[in-house]
């Protein structure tokens, strides 16, 4: 099986506003897909879709070829095969950063103590922040802790990571720290789904880029193709306007 | 400019000026300042001297003095209330116990989402509604006079386990509120952040919700102990001797008052550090959230 991800048809509204309207979206294993786009054109809702934390109105999704949007599948085991990383972080602020990494291994997947600790510790190392296992995560700064929330993700050894705008709560002087670390995935062969709105960051970064306007997928295509010659006019005025912004 | 404006205020106690530091909340009962604190001081010594001295003189002062502050019968009777509060306290602690699980039992309930747990939720409301709109004092007449009167097999007939029982279930309503508050004070996105590591509902709840929002009602739950342990002399009126019986009993002897004031005493003595401890505990937190970590 090499398709990761398979999107069809997805759909999603929160009451009379459609979010979602029919998202179609192949994502292959090793491949690292960026989500671009305005701010409400379904990105985050696109993701979070994925990871089954918000029900879907229509459409069916896949993970690594089992369809996990059918009746009966269980959710929880599902979630375990994928990890998220959110805007905010969302570290549990009552837990030191080891037991924020460790508490999942254990409650969810059933590892000892020793064993969630070992892998924690060496995820901790691989971020740089192996000195920090003992604090909470009150006394990290922003880059540091989505850098937790990154390791609380990967220790559940999950098949595709979904990163939501995970550098757009950080001071701009911390946000090459938390690129960085997602390159050192995405090079290390994990399957990625990424929203962003870090143009730099995507074109080197994505193996595809996908554009999103109002709820589907308006074009999608190589990072060199749709950053300098996107084939449709919203693609084009979008870009533009994040040119003009000075942020590309 | 802030003197003009220290004079405008009516009230006496000047605002500090703008930008300068709120500072020093060591005596916000005297109000903040180094010279307000004087003058806070002076006014709080004249007024209760003279207030002192007018009751001293009044006409009745002496009758008062006799039947509620006279030192022989207090010297007689607090010991002997002070043992018997012993009781009090066992009643308290007993309860406070059983109400810390039963609360986060129905506030758990009560926080349940989806279709399915709508039975539970509703009898969790009921439960919440019922005993804060019933008199704490009937709940405890209703179970200390009428489960004994059932006579039934393998149902206590203590009057101290029913009293223990209907504190239980009154206070738990209360602090199961204080619970909820807690609960729904926990930012879903805390929530999101378990469940998409593939923690359950319950996991997420036990691990995430709840640690953290016992946290944030630790001082409104103690304000509730504070108040089941002056209601534990309610349980007087099923005839147990408890500290307030036992003070009543000794009025009734010495045609004297003192004795209610000695067991005031006591509860006062154990009241307020508490209440003192619950301001400390929200100051300490108010400084914690203004000193960031904003999570």
């Amino acid at each position: 099986m090499t398709e990761a991800i398979r999107i069809a048809g997805l759909r999603k509204s929160f009451g009379a506003l459609e979010v979602l309207r029919g998202i179609d979206l192949v994502v292959d294993d090793h491949e690292v897909v960026c989500l671009i786009g305005a701010s409400g054109s379904g990105k985050s809702t696109l993701l979070r879709c994925i990871d089954l934390l918000e029900p879907v109105d229509a459409g069916r999704i896949w993970i690594e070829g089992d369809e996990v949007t059918a009746a009966g599948v269980d959710e929880n085991a599902v979630r375990r095969r994928i990890g998220i990383v959110f805007q905010a972080f969302n570290l549990f602020p009552h837990m030191t950063v080891m037991r924020n990494v460790t508490l999942a291994q254990e409650k969810a997947l059933g590892r000892s103590s020793p064993a969630a600790r070992t892998k924690a510790t060496e995820l901790l190392g691989r971020f740089g922040l192996a000195d920090k296992a003992d604090d909470y995560p009150d006394r990290l700064s922003g880059g540091q802790q989505q850098r937790v929330a990154i390791a609380r993700a990967l220790a559940m050894d999950p098949d595709v990571m979904l990163l939501d705008e995970v550098t757009s709560a950080l001071d701009p002087v911390l946000v090459a720290e938390v690129l960085d670390a997602i390159r050192e995935l995405a090079s290390a062969g994990m399957t990625m789904v990424i929203a962003t709105h870090e143009m730099g960051f995507a074109r080197d970064v994505a193996h595809r880029v996908a554009f999103l306007d109002e709820g589907r997928i308006l074009e999608e295509g190589r990072p060199e193709q749709m950053f300098s010659e996107p084939r449709e006019e919203p693609t084009r005025r979008f870009l533009d306007r994040i040119i003009a912004a000075g942020r590309m | 400019m802030s003197g003009g404006r220290e004079i405008a205020l009516p009230n006496g106690t000047p605002e500090p000026a703008p930008g300068m530091p709120a500072g020093d909340r060591r005596s916000r009962l005297l109000g903040g300042g180094r010279r307000s604190t004087w003058v806070a001081v002076a006014s709080t010594v004249i007024f209760f001297t003279v207030a002192g001295f007018l009751i001293a003189n009044s006409s009745g002062w002496p009758e008062v003095r006799r039947s509620f502050f006279d030192g022989e019968e207090f010297a007689y009777a607090f010991p002997e209330i002070l043992e018997k509060f012993g009781r009090n306290v066992f009643i308290f602690t007993v309860a406070e116990i059983l109400v810390l699980f039963m609360a986060l039992f129905i506030a758990v309930l009560r926080s349940l989402t989806g279709p399915v747990f709508a039975p539970l939720r509703i009898m969790a409301a009921a439960y919440t509604d019922l005993f804060r709109g019933v008199p704490t004092v009937l709940v405890i007449a209703l179970l200390g006079y009428g489960m004994p009167a059932l006579q039934l097999r393998g149902l206590p007939d203590s009057d101290l386990f029913w009293a223990i029982i209907a504190l239980t279930l009154v206070y738990s309503a209360y602090v199961a509120e204080v619970y909820r508050a807690g609960i729904e004070s926990i930012h879903p996105s805390q929530v999101a952040a378990a469940r998409s590591l593939g923690l359950t509902r319950g996991q997420s709840l036990r691990h995430v919700v709840i640690p953290q929002a016992v946290r944030r009602v630790i001082p409104p739950l103690l304000n509730d102990f504070i108040g089941l342990q002056k209601d534990s002399a309610l349980i007087a009126f099923l005839g147990y001797t408890e500290a307030l019986l036992r003070a009543q009993i000794i009025q009734a002897q010495d045609f004297n008052f003192t004795p209610y004031v000695a067991l005031a005493v006591i509860y006062i003595a154990i009241t307020i550090p508490q209440a003192r401890f619950v301001d400390w505990l929200i100051a300490r937190e108010r400084t914690k959230r203004q000193g960031g970590g904003g999570l």
